[in-house]
């Protein structure tokens, strides 16, 4: 069981892909599909790994994703 | 293929949101910065640095002139002056002199502060006002196609200097230290942690607070000298970045490509503006001075 979360909101990204590279415990890649723009938005690929630190948040310059920790 | 992508590989509980919306007009956003730019990224630490300091946001205020950062007035959900071009510094002084209360913070970029205010820049920290000046410094001026700014490194390609920058550029920490700022700091769009504390302790700093941000711009900037992208500009902040506090300022111009000193450089105490401005009048007219009514009675 993961300690938190991530949500993505597909059609703000830009596909920077900052969140992919500085994801401390590597829980994102960028997708192979396309959102409405034609960019390549991030997705879970190990979502058991996420601590929910919300740094994926904090470098995001879309607003397009942030991270939390599930209420225990 | 969008369903495809908006199947959720994690558990969302209900009612989550993302931290940083409750500050932004969201009826703006998407916003217009380029992928890859670090505007956006400086927003996320300055919301998280207003949650951190728990400030009242009715009693914040943003002012920003023109560029790529001075749409920050325009995108965040505090009272907010979008104002001229280089005149961010006094709208804000007027602002905060005509209410102190207000906590004043001019969010705006390298030109705009620097090439065409900069007289207003050094008079404000001469001064000492009471506001909070953060930069997000690109290197150029992007809005308006990547001309040579007045903190573009020398041997930069850039669109009014297809050869190659010559003109020594301005070392934004120095020149806000020799002007008398109580607070000086410079980070990169890579540190973010570093940055929203930073910005936190500047929002309780009382005087002049200016912070660089050194930011990518990769439509203007970084892809004129072939740097790559937004990401490719983030990497090397991390390799070429080195956080050394209370570094003598005169030892951290930025260049095109080598190390970038960060950190906390000055953090001293001053009367400010306000405070010496009553001192004064105390001293000269005695029990003649009545102190100015100031404030909004509203609130």
């Amino acid at each position: 069981m993961s300690k938190g979360f991530v949500a993505i909101n597909v059609e703000r990204c830009k596909g920077c892909a900052f969140c992919v590279e500085f994801c401390p415990t590597h829980v994102l890649a960028l997708s192979s599909a396309f959102n409405s723009k034609g960019y390549h938005p991030p997705h879970v690929v190990a979502s058991d790994k996420c601590s929910g630190c919300d740094l994926c948040g904090m470098y995001c310059p879309d607003f397009a994703i942030y991270g939390a920790r599930y209420a225990r | 293929m969008s369903e495809q992508l908006l199947e959720v590989e994690c558990e969302i509980p209900e009612g989550s949101f993302n931290p940083v919306e409750p500050f932004l007009r969201m009826d703006r956003i998407p916003h217009i910065w380029c992928a890859g730019c670090g505007i956006g990224t400086t927003v996320n630490c300055f919301t998280r640095a207003l949650l951190e300091s728990k400030a009242n946001l009715d009693k914040v205020a943003i002012v920003s002139g023109i560029g790529c950062t001075g749409r920050v007035a325009g995108y965040a959900r505090l009272d907010s002056f979008h104002t001229t071009h280089g005149r961010a510094i006094p709208f804000a002084t007027g602002l905060k002199l005509a209410n102190p209360e207000l906590q004043v913070v001019v969010y705006s970029g390298d030109g705009d502060l620097f090439a065409i205010g900069g007289n207003h820049f050094i008079h404000a920290a001469r001064r000492n006002m009471d506001i909070k000046v953060i930069c997000v410094n690109n290197l150029t001026y992007a809005m308006t196609g990547g001309q040579t700014a007045p903190t573009t490194p020398s041997h930069v390609i850039s669109a009014t200097a297809p050869y190659g920058v010559f003109e020594p550029a301005f070392n934004l920490v120095q020149l806000a230290d020799a002007c008398g700022a109580s607070y000086v700091a410079r980070w990169t769009t890579f540190h973010v942690k570093q940055l929203a504390r930073s910005m936190e302790e500047v929002l309780k700093k009382k005087g002049f607070g200016f912070i660089e941000i050194v930011s990518p711009c990769p439509t203007l900037y970084q892809r004129r000298n072939k740097m790559g992208d937004g990401l490719d500009t983030m990497k090397y902040y991390k390799q070429a970045s080195k956080i050394r506090h209370g570094a003598p300022t005169g030892e951290c111009s930025l260049t095109k490509s080598g190390e970038i000193v960060v950190g906390k450089f000055i953090d001293r105490e001053r009367p400010d503006y306000y405070e010496l401005l009553q001192a004064q009048m105390h001293e000269s007219l005695g029990d003649r001075y009545a102190e100015p009514e100031v404030g909004c009675s509203e609130c």
